[in-house]
């Protein structure tokens, strides 16, 4: 498999270890990854680099997950890019926000690397 | 249609869905089994809370609560570091565990899930301090152990819609 490049979006850097571990657990190998304290953070990074896919929290101070997705697509970043929701929300009207906002995939916290490997191993596929 | 909590107080204050939530969120985020102790939890002075507050059909917080030692090790196992003093890491992955456990309790009632928010994570560390909330509509304190750390977990209701 070549590189592949992520972006993970969330205001707790113990989140973004442990969610950048279960990708690696999840065979993502070589992983090359980007971090962003905040959806701001994440649309600045998508400005200077390119990735193959991006994982974000909902639930952030300043920029939310949801406000990050929509500047996402109306800035026309990372076009075509798979987006993966990682949240502790789990409702169904959560789920229904972020693919209304464009998201392809929603993990709900607390999880394991294999439920991540699941949601974002044929989304990798399918772009 | 307008949705109430009112008449389902008894399945939003059953104390298993904690005792659930408790367990889902340390095993999955730490591979640790935790179990519920009958007696309070012994935690020392120096001790750090998280507090996770609900807004909406109900108002009110899920407060996590340990000695300094407990919350290390949970960080550790969290992030396969060592830990000597409560850092911003520390505190960092205390919020997110209470966070994890806010939102795995509210979601055990799916009326809950669809009309409660969660606020982002406070952590509060120290010594001697006590939360106090006047009047609670319900409140669940539980205490749990998992190896030789021990902490409580509590929900406290301040208002049902």
């Amino acid at each position: 498999m070549s590189e592949i490049r992520t972006l993970i979006v969330d205001d707790s850097s113990v989140m973004r270890k442990i969610v950048e571990r279960s990708l690696r657990q999840a065979g993502l190998d070589p992983l090359v990854v980007h971090e962003a304290g905040s959806g701001t953070e994440g649309l600045d990074v998508l400005k200077s680099k390119q990735v193959d896919l991006i994982l974000s929290d909902i639930n952030m101070p300043s920029m939310d997950g949801l406000e990050f997705l929509r500047q996402l697509r109306e800035q026309n970043l990372a076009p075509g890019v798979p987006v993966v929701m990682i949240t502790t929300e789990s409702s169904e009207e959560h789920v229904k926000q972020a693919i209304l906002a464009g998201a392809q995939g929603y993990i709900r916290k607390p999880f394991t690397a294999e439920q991540v490997k699941e949601r974002v191993l044929p989304l990798l596929h399918a772009a | 249609m307008t949705v109430s909590l009112r008449e389902s107080v008894q399945l939003v204050s059953d104390p298993r869905n904690l005792d659930a939530s408790v367990e889902e969120v340390f095993h999955l985020m730490l591979g640790v089994d935790c179990r519920r102790e009958p007696a309070p939890a012994v935690i020392e002075p120096e001790s750090v809370t998280a507090v996770v507050g609900f807004g909406g059909l109900l108002s009110g917080a899920c407060v996590f609560k340990s000695g300094s030692t407990a919350a290390m090790k949970i960080a550790a196992h969290m992030t396969g570091m060592e830990f000597e003093e409560v850092d911003d890491t520390v505190k960092d992955g205390i919020g997110e565990i209470c966070n994890m456990l806010a939102g795995s309790w509210k979601g055990k009632v799916p009326d809950l899930a669809a009309n409660c928010g969660l606020s982002v994570p406070a952590v509060i560390t120290g010594r001697d301090y006590n939360l106090h909330v006047q009047a609670p509509e319900f409140r669940l304190n539980h205490a749990y152990r998992f190896e030789d750390a021990s902490f409580e977990v509590t929900i406290i209701c301040d208002k049902l819609q």
